[in-house]
């Protein structure tokens, strides 16, 4: 795995990647990679991917709206808020 | 005191010998005593235990007692518990307080036990040792030097170092049977869908599955009477009934016509021969209960852990969004912008280990590699729950090792992911294909407790829990205790 | 005719008006203080999981069944990956390969009287974003949750509109469909119907498609017609100074009328789709669909050909009724007790503009259907001329109660008496010999003009409440008489 595919992911899971992490990383990560890619020897033509264990469908539930939404209770343990709102630094449309 | 099962916990309770306060002090004290060395607990919850102890005590004289009226529990630290930490082991979560209750909290809560704490584990579950967790790893009581397993190293710890009688744990690719064997006791992971996964922090969500530990067949029988069962908050909970576990256990006497399939793919390379030794012991004991053994094939099984390493990161990575330093957790201090709120308080707030599979599960999913990996990993999977559909047609129940090796020693692979990744080659399967799956103690070698893995059918916990509990009654493994904690 | 052709294709964002959110029990009532609806799933607290709402399932079906889509009878949801303050799990959860809508397609009707046929490529369920507000709290924005899990469909149509008034006129039709099977409030201020338009422009002739741009989050027809105004122009003023058209996302200022490119959507995203495993399938029965079906409301075009003919309307006045359900079920109401072409003209007149300045929808109006027919029922009975009608219009707007109440009151009761009517007639002739005479001394065809001069004296004498129709016919009768 290369410098910039390293990047490209760090970005996409928002963490960052520092210069000394970045070897050591990359070849644990291409460890892990010559892993998994012992599944190109399986022979899968025709089946089925199979996303869950359970072969059941999705349960519904009512329309009925009876949450409660405790805001306080929520916002005693969030880093930053005020009037009712949690703070981030400038969201840029 | 602190040497009853639960079972027997609850019978000294029933009869009067003891009160749940005096249990509970009692090892609330063991914990004080051993757990800064052994780490089995990130938080104890002395006081809010006591108090549940009494309330305990009170219903039990009221003559309402619950079917777990006044036995100590520890959860393991991914269950939301309302007002108490939850940590899942990372420094992201050091500092949540959920307000609200896992189902399998509210469940054990409402049947009366009383929790002591809650105990460590690998962070966010990754991983096999309980060395990923942000306080630190966890003590094998058999082998001080020597890993607990993971990720329910804590829960299994604390249950073998008869600091408690049971504790809660989950299991994605064998992270209750694992810690189970390494550490001499007896852990359940139920059918995928048996538990309401509601307020357990989710690491893979379709392999996560909470499950019981305990030192013998017949308290995770209990437990899992308490925790099973339908939840209308949780999609994926199965709405099967779930049947009198314990009566299962009293109907069976012994295993005629039980059909115990032994796959030959689980005694090759890489298996430590004492290990072995240990498990085909075991297997000539189930036959002289009556039960017939089957060699059987799964022929896929050397593909369950590369499908592993792309599903579970993959379902990881988006599972570990939400830990963005805006509603609760970790957030790094003064961020500059967005982008700086976001990478900063992830790198700071999450381990090595949990990057990895994060990075690895982003880059199963991104664009040009999906087919090659993660639908690849899915049809796999496919592939695998095909051939456990095929050995179920011959048989009841699979039997082997639960692990290749004894505990190894804490340290000794915490630099090499892959060769940590391998130890879990014979528990991996199981959670692909949402199948239950149970360890339970068959002997030493190295002087390490060596674990038995019973897998079953799909709702089929009743028949694994007989097999244990029958195999119990007639071995003494499970009743073993670390030297330094028998006393 | 310009040498650029211009298309279009729509993403229609509709928020479904159930009750509960589409994975949580939180309320989706609108305008709540800020996070006092998100519950514990909403912000996704951990631990916490999804459950799918019924009501949200059955609605987009309903939405399938009403444009004569497939109906996906097995659709799956998916996460869709990305960071943003206000996607709390930070992934939406969406469909993708499976959704619970096909293809279909839906008619539109021009300004000319033509129609054009727009092809919907698919409809999929999915949950809304909560909101960033940008009020400055020192240098930080906040983040309000409480639309967060707001159950959308995503209605995302072919590239099929040539110009904006075909987007508008598809984007009315969409709304009206919608609004008509009661699956969205329609609320367009509310933010309860939102456009992404993605506009290209290309040689006329060429089939080849052109770079296109995306400007999001539209919430007003007037708005989408002059950001495509202004996207078409942006574009062909750039192809024809020989500059390309970059692939991009743009926001437009419906206030100052300005359009941007979106800086948050510059970097390429990836968004690593996968079925969610939180979530099975969504498995819907025959039976279900069946129910579905035979429970839709009336839709817009058939509701349209209905009142033409049950009412003798015309068909302008028919599709201005039959478009909005609310307004269609006002007419019904007025037109069962009152002459329905009357109250066709009323409502488009009187009541439409009043509305209109008060910025009402027909169901906050003021005056019911009720009290518009007891109105519209003096007119035709002759109590009332139009003009007096106007009068007790603005009364009831005002909020007084009883038609009749308010015309006695304010003695607005027209004679209508044809002898009473005859005798002031006579008299003002009589008064007024000097005009008679100019009258009988004008050419027949250049007659017509003069009447107004006794009109105006007659009414004046009759203090206004003489029937207008009435007194023309007899003044024209009686000067007749004169004329020998």
């Amino acid at each position: 795995m290369d410098h910039e595919q390293l990047q490209k992911l760090a970005t996409l899971s928002r963490l960052t990647i520092t210069a000394e992490q970045q070897a050591p990383l990359a070849t644990e990560l291409d460890n892990v990679l010559a892993l998994v890619d012992q599944l190109q020897a399986a022979d899968t033509d025709g089946v089925a991917p199979m996303a869950h264990p359970l072969a059941i469908a999705q349960p519904l539930r009512s329309d009925i709206a009876s949450a409660s939404a405790d805001r306080a209770a929520f916002q005693a343990i969030a880093p930053a808020t005020e009037a009712g709102l949690y703070l981030v630094p400038k969201v840029i449309d | 005191m602190h040497n009853l099962t639960l079972t027997q916990s609850l019978a000294g309770l029933a009869g009067g010998d003891f009160s749940s306060r005096e249990l509970t002090a009692a090892l609330l004290a063991r914990i004080e005593q051993f757990n800064p060395q052994l780490n089995a607990l990130i938080t104890t919850t002395a006081a809010s235990a006591l108090e549940q102890a009494e309330r305990a005590d009170q219903q039990r004289a009221a003559g309402s007692a619950g079917p777990l009226c006044g036995v100590p529990i520890v959860h393991k630290d991914i269950f939301c518990t309302d007002g108490v930490r939850t940590s899942a082991g990372s420094k992201m979560l050091d500092n949540f307080i959920p307000p609200y209750d896992a189902t399998v909290v509210e469940r054990l809560n409402a049947a009366g036990a009383v929790v002591l704490g809650k105990a460590n584990m690998d962070e966010f579950a990754m991983g096999s040792s309980n060395e990923t967790s942000y306080y630190g790893a966890v003590q094998n009581p058999w082998a001080r030097d020597c890993v607990a397993g993971g990720s329910s190293g804590g829960s299994a710890a604390a249950v073998a170092a008869r600091l408690v009688a049971a504790a809660t744990a989950t299991d994605t690719g064998g992270s209750i049977r694992q810690p189970a064997a390494l550490c001499g006791i007896t852990g359940l992971k139920p059918t995928y869908g048996r538990i309401s996964r509601w307020g357990m922090i989710a690491y893979a969500s379709s392999l996560d599955q909470a499950g019981p530990m305990a030192r013998s067949a017949e308290d995770c029988a209990a437990l899992l009477q308490v925790m099973a069962g339908h939840d209308d908050r949780d999609s994926t909970c199965a709405d099967n009934a779930v049947p009198d576990y314990l009566a299962a256990l009293a109907a069976r006497q012994d295993l005629t016509g039980l059909k115990i399939g032994v796959p030959s793919q689980y005694f090759g390379s890489g298996l430590d021969s004492a290990v072995e030794q240990a498990v085909r012991d075991a297997l000539a004991v189930y036959e002289s209960l009556g039960a017939k053994l089957v060699e059987i094939e799964l022929p896929n099984s050397a593909l369950a852990i590369p499908a592993y390493y792309v599903i579970a990161p993959a379902e990881a990575s988006a599972n570990l969004s939400r830990f963005d330093g805006v509603r609760y957790g970790h957030r790094c201090d003064n961020p500059q912008d967005l982008e700086d709120l976001y990478r900063r308080s992830r790198s700071e707030g999450f381990g090595d280990e949990v990057k990895r599979r994060i990075m690895i599960g982003s880059y199963a999913l991104s664009a040009g590699y999906y087919d090659a990996y993660y639908r690849k990993a899915q049809q796999v999977r496919q592939l695998i729950k095909q051939d456990y559909d095929a050995a179920f047609a011959q048989v009841d129940v699979i039997a082997g090792p639960t692990t290749p090796n004894t505990a190894w020693a804490i340290g000794e692979k915490s630099n090499d992911p892959v060769s940590m990744y391998l130890e879990d080659i014979y528990t991996i399967a199981t959670n692909l294909a949402g199948l239950p799956g149970l360890s339970l103690p068959c002997g030493f070698a190295q002087g390490k407790p060596v674990g038995l893995q019973l897998t079953g059918r799909h709702f089929d916990e009743a028949t694994l829990l007989q097999a244990a509990h029958l195999y119990q009654l007639n071995s003494d493994w499970h009743q073993r205790c670390p030297e330094e904690f028998c006393q | 005719m310009s040498n650029w052709e211009t298309v279009i294709g729509l993403e229609v964002h509709v928020q479904l008006a159930t009750n509960s959110k589409i994975f949580s029990a939180s309320s989706t009532a609108f305008g709540a203080e800020p996070n006092t609806q998100a519950s514990a799933i909403d912000l996704a607290m951990p631990g916490t999981l999804p459950v799918l709402n019924r009501a949200a399932v059955e609605y987009a079906v309903m939405f399938g069944l009403a444009i004569d889509a497939e109906i996906g009878m097995t659709s799956v949801f998916e996460r869709k990956n990305y960071f943003y303050p206000d996607l709390p799990k930070g992934y939406q959860t969406t469909q993708l390969d499976k959704p619970i809508v096909g293809p279909g397609k839906v008619e539109i009707e021009l300004a000319d009287g033509s129609k054009k046929s727009v092809r919907i490529h698919h409809a999929h369920l999915e949950e809304d974003a909560g909101k960033s507000l940008h009020e400055d709290f020192h240098g930080m924005s906040g983040i309000d949750l409480n639309r967060a899990g707001t159950p959308l469909i995503e209605i995302v149509s072919e590239p099929d509109m040539r110009s904006a008034e075909e987007a508008v006129a598809f984007a009315r039709k969409l709304h009206s469909i919608v609004t008509s099977i009661g699956i969205c409030d329609g609320k367009m201020a509310q933010g309860s119907m939102r456009f992404d338009v993605n506009i290209s422009v290309r040689p006329r002739g060429s089939d080849i498609l052109g770079t296109r741009t995306e400007t999001k989050n539209l919430n007003s027809f007037k708005f989408m017609q002059d950001a495509i105004a202004l996207e078409v122009e942006r574009q062909i003023d750039l192809l024809e100074e020989g500059g390309t058209v970059t692939q991009e996302t743009r926001l437009y200022n419906g206030e100052t009328r300005v359009a941007r490119s979106m800086r948050s959507k510059e970097e390429a995203n990836d968004y690593r789709y996968f079925p969610c495993p939180d979530l099975l399938p969504v498995v819907l029965s025959e039976v279900t669909v069946e129910r579905l079906r035979s429970e839709l409301p009336e839709l817009p075009d058939a509701r349209t050909a209905r009142l033409a003919s049950r009412y003798a309307l015309s068909d302008y006045d028919a599709a201005q009724l039959g478009s909005d359900r609310a307004t269609a079920n006002y007419f019904e109401a007025v037109a069962a007790n009152a002459d329905p072409k009357l109250a066709a003209n009323w409502m488009a007149g009187e009541l439409a503009a009043q509305l209109n300045s008060a910025e009402l929808t027909i169901e906050q109006s003021p005056i019911s259907a009720e009290q518009l027919a007891a109105l519209l029922q003096r007119i035709s009975d002759n109590t009332l001329s139009s003009k007096m009608a106007r009068e007790v219009f603005a009364a009831l707007w005002a909020g007084e109660t009883d038609v009749d109440a308010i015309i006695d009151q304010r003695g607005l009761r027209q004679v209508s008496d044809s002898g009473a009517l005859a005798g002031m007639v006579a008299e003002v002739l009589a008064a007024n010999a000097a005009m008679v005479a100019d009258y009988l001394g004008t050419p027949e065809e250049k007659r017509k003009k003069k009447l107004g001069g006794f009109m105006g004296q007659i009414m004046k004498a009759s203090k206004g409440q003489a029937n207008p129709q009435q007194v023309n016919q007899i003044l024209l009768e009686q000067l007749q008489a004169l004329d020998v």
